[in-house]
């Protein structure tokens, strides 16, 4: 690699400051351009009609009614999306949840599209079109599913990750395993044992924006598709792939977006779109309802854990095991994997195993939500943490900070960690005044811990100087919570200009290569470190035109605090010229002057946090208010300290809303029965406190300025902080999220038997 | 269907439009008068996106008929500012950080003007349920409140000053 990205110690002026982020005026004005608000000459509204059924063969659908509605002008079913996958399974379960081939798989399951001049006619359309179906057996549990009996969701799925090989199919579609040691030596040596289950029901990422998309697609084979979406590339790549299109010829834009916590990194729709405004040759627009986001996109997994840790007197864990089974819904996942190996990341074991199972189920595909299957991971395990350390008599945080995992500890996925800030995070928590505060009747406190491994990845991006110096950063990285503002800094940190005079810009597919999808706390991190060379890169332009200028090697020129200064006696007489200079001479000097970078960021720092909480139970409802709530994470290093507090306090907030309301609510019969934002409950303002937050410095060796990723982490914590809240209240260990005041009471009145 | 024509003051300027009568204002507002700064997150009145006023009171257009608008003043995100002048909430707004995504940012912004003109110093309990019919996900409301308290307190000293 032509560049240094080991951490230099050096000292910033732009970064660390509090800036106005350059897209708030668009923001507050309404005039910023999201999914929905795009617009083309011409354009059909898009529509989709879904199974009400969990599992169904489609034997029938006549589409011939709809066809001939006036105003309609295409109606497409599976049969309508040929099998360009060339046998990748992969890509075929992409394209069978965004239609169904035969078979609807879930409540909610795209079963037939149409195009048509407006709303109207297309809703008209949709109950038009007759479908035949044959209900079939269903299992929407993962527990459930798992037994030999359950009804089989796929019947080529066999599950992986064991010996020999199955040769019949099953529901779960993956076992893995992580750890060291040897277990049963370590539990042999413990004093104290603990082993318990938990389960977690299924959340949204309740991002507030629906999915939307803007879809033309030409009979040239040419398209254009704005979306708003965490990934414009990755779309591109899947939609051109299932659609059979070069990938040049899709130019695909990101719009403002809108939230996406993860589910925004996959299509639902848009080839759909895409392949409606083909068949009509119109542009197609195309809006899901909440209904339709409930019910038919990303959610995370249901899970069902059993956690074993055992410990010496001395407070020192001697071995620690867990199996998770965790749901996929009907298409295969990894979460149980992400699961298995996040589980006891944080700590410092001898002796470790975890055992992850993939699940199928008759629900939605699931998708990622922020820091994927680690929160439900965290549950299980800092639960049990919390048990051993009261049957041992110890302080749970002293117990945690005894078996921190530290620089050379071999972490439970495998790798050996290098700096890192679970050990500080711990001793931040033991040492903040929300400590000290007093507790009264009905009220607990509980502390927990968390880890997310973060991502680098594919980044590609441009920096070019107008004549008159200011500064265009082009990244392919989309902006969901403040990384043009970051990016801006980190441009005019590395060229010494005032950050007002960078416009950061993401860019569309055709104007970048390849980016990777803005996901695990990439953004800010690694299109930082693309900006930081592509500005490098672009110093090195400057310092050429400089020296040409002076007519000396550009050897003698260096840059500092924003322009060329001529090194050496020799160059005495030669004042330095300032980065406007340079770009105002730039037409006679060889032309714009531009720094390019493209890299794969490896090297993402992991991430820790530990986080407090006390709550206040009513004893008489079940219903729990969050009192005080801090989070203390490690950010490596906080280039824009605003908005790593708002990652802090989201993720917080998210994580509370899971632990005490969320939750999908199936039927007996397989549906969703709460897919709305009145009954699906997020946490609203009056429901939660100010979160206080503590930032962390640990510098991530691999990154130039030390960044670690910060958006994930934060959700982590709060189920098992919560957790142990609620149980230190009520005096009953609480071993299922979300702890609704329904199952707050029922926990309290089984322990009073 | 027969469209009803309807004349109503958007943002203070007189604007007639034709719409079905089962169209929301939500419709209209975003399709019909190209006020996309009017989002749309549930369509049932839950999430607070398309919170407008109509004749200064708070609601969700969407929960509203386009029909219902006649003779009626509404009023949107896109009439906040005056001229080139940022209203103090989008000032404050900016100023403490009080979005990520901005999506839900109008209808927070709408309904803090609300809240502010009939409480200029509300407490931090007032100020959360009077926003509690809005939903946020990505900022855990934190900076929303406290940019809320800042625009109060600099909203009064304005009010002082023009005494």
């Amino acid at each position: 690699m032509p560049y240094e990205t080991d951490y230099t110690n050096q000292g910033f002026s732009k970064v660390g400051t509090r800036v106005n982020r350059p897209d708030g005026v668009d923001k507050v004005t309404g005039r910023a351009k999201y999914g929905a608000d795009a617009n083309a000459a011409g354009q059909l509204v898009g529509r989709i009609l879904r199974s009400p059924h969990a599992h169904a063969l489609i034997t029938k659908i006549d589409t011939s009614k709809a066809e001939k509605l006036p105003g309609v002008k295409a109606v497409l079913t599976g049969k309508d999306f040929p099998d360009l996958t060339g046998g990748d399974r992969g890509m075929m379960n992409i394209l069978e949840n965004c239609m169904a081939r035969g078979r609807a798989l879930y409540d909610g399951h795209a079963v037939a599209a149409v195009a048509a001049i407006d709303a109207d006619t297309a809703n008209e359309a949709l109950k038009l079109i007759k479908v035949t179906y044959k209900q079939l057996p269903h299992v929407t549990d993962v527990d459930e599913a798992m037994k030999p009996s359950a009804p089989i969701i796929h019947d080529w799925v066999r599950t992986t990750g064991v010996t020999p090989a199955p040769t019949t199919a099953s529901n779960v579609a993956q076992r893995t395993e992580f750890g060291h040691g040897d277990i049963d030596a370590g539990f042999a040596q413990a004093d104290v044992i603990i082993e318990k289950s938990f389960k977690t029901e299924q959340t949204h990422q309740g991002y507030i924006e629906p999915h939307a998309c803007l879809a033309t697609l030409g009979p040239d084979g040419s398209g254009e598709l704005w979306v708003t979406t965490q990934g414009h590339f990755t779309f591109r790549n899947v939609c051109a792939s299932l659609l059979g299109l070069d990938v040049a010829k899709l130019r695909v834009t990101a719009s403002e977006i809108g939230g996406g916590f993860g589910g925004k990194t996959h299509v639902w729709t848009e080839p759909v779109a895409l392949q409606l405004s083909r068949r009509a040759n119109r542009p197609v627009k195309l809006v899901m309802s909440r209904d339709e986001v409930f019910k038919a996109t990303g959610p995370t997994s249901s899970t069902s854990v059993d956690v074993k840790i055992g410990a010496k007197r001395n407070g020192k864990i001697t071995a620690a095991s867990a199996e998770l089974r965790y749901q996929s819904g009907a298409f295969p996942g990894m979460w149980a994997m992400l699961g298995a190996m996040t589980s006891f990341a944080c700590y410092d074991l001898k002796n470790v195993k975890s055992v992850g199972f993939d699940v199928l189920v008759n629900r939605p595909k699931v998708a990622a939500y922020r820091a994927p299957s680690a929160p439900m991971a965290a549950f299980a395990v800092e639960s049990v943490v919390d048990m051993v350390a009261a049957e041992l008599g110890m302080d749970a945080v002293e117990f945690r900070i005894k078996n921190a995992a530290k620089k050379g500890t071999k972490a439970s996925y495998g790798p050996v960690y290098g700096p890192i800030g679970i050990g500080p995070t711990l001793e931040a928590v033991k040492n903040h005044p929300h400590m000290k505060r007093k507790l009264g009747k009905n009220q607990g406190r509980g502390v927990a811990c968390g880890f997310w491994f973060n991502f680098g990845g594919q980044t590609c991006t441009d920096l070019n100087i107008g004549v008159d110096g200011s500064v265009n950063l082009t990244v392919g990285t989309v902006d969901v919570g403040g990384s043009r503002a970051s990016l801006a800094l980190i441009a005019a940190e590395e060229l010494g200009i005032d950050y007002e005079q960078v416009r950061v810009t993401i860019g569309d597919t055709n104007s970048l290569g390849h980016n990777d999808t803005t996901e695990g706390s990439r953004g800010t991190f690694s299109s930082g470190m693309a900006a930081i060379f592509a500005a490098r890169d672009a110093v090195e332009v400057l310092k050429q035109r400089a020296a040409a200028t002076w007519g000396i090697p550009v050897e003698q020129v260096v840059w500092e605090a924003g322009e060329a200064r001529a090194k050496g006696k020799q160059n005495n007489n030669l004042p330095p010229l300032s980065l406007k200079e340079i770009a105002a001479k730039s037409p006679r000097t060889g032309g714009p002057i531009a720094g390019h970078n493209e890299v794969v960021a490896d090297g993402a720092g992991v991430s820790f946090a530990s986080h407090m909480c006390d709550v206040e139970v009513d004893p008489e409802t079940g219903a729990t208010k969050i009192l005080r709530y801090t989070v203390v994470q490690d950010a490596g290093k906080a280039i824009h300290p605003d908005y790593v507090e708002g990652q802090f306090q989201g993720g917080a907030a998210q994580g509370i809303g899971w632990a005490l309301n969320e939750e999908y609510v199936y039927g007996d019969d397989g549906r969703l029965q709460n897919a709305g934002f009145l009954d699906y409950r997020i946490p609203v303002c009056s429901d939660l406190p100010f979160i206080d937050t503590q930032i962390l410095e640990i510098p991530n060796p691999n990154h130039p300025y030390g960044v670690r990723g910060v958006g994930e982490t934060s959700i982590v914590p709060p189920l098992a902080a919560i957790g142990n809240a609620v149980s230190n209240a009520v005096g009953v260990r609480m071993d299922h999220v979300p702890m609704s005041p329904p199952r707050i009471l029922k926990a309290i009145e089984a322990a009073q038997g | 269907m027969n469209g009803v024509t309807v004349s109503a003051k958007v943002n203070g300027d007189a604007v007639q439009y034709v719409c079905p009568p089962d169209e929301s204002l939500l419709d209209v507002l975003r399709n019909r008068l190209n006020l996309t700064g009017v989002k749309e997150g549930c369509g049932t009145g839950d999430c607070g996106a398309c919170s407008i006023t109509l004749d200064g009171r708070l609601v969700c257009s969407c929960l509203v008929l386009g029909a219902e608008a006649e003779g009626r003043e509404i009023g949107t995100v896109e009439g906040l500012s005056e001229g080139g002048k940022l209203h103090t909430l989008q000032e404050q707004f900016i100023e403490k950080a009080a979005l990520q995504c901005g999506i839900c940012t109008p209808g927070f912004l709408v309904a803090a003007k609300v809240l502010l003109e009939r409480n200029s110093n509300p407490s931090e309990e007032e100020i959360r349920y009077a926003l509690a019919g809005n939903l946020c996900r990505c900022t855990g409301y934190d900076k929303i409140v406290r940019a809320v308290q800042s625009s109060a307190k600099i909203m009064r000293r304005g009010k002082k000053a023009s005494r």
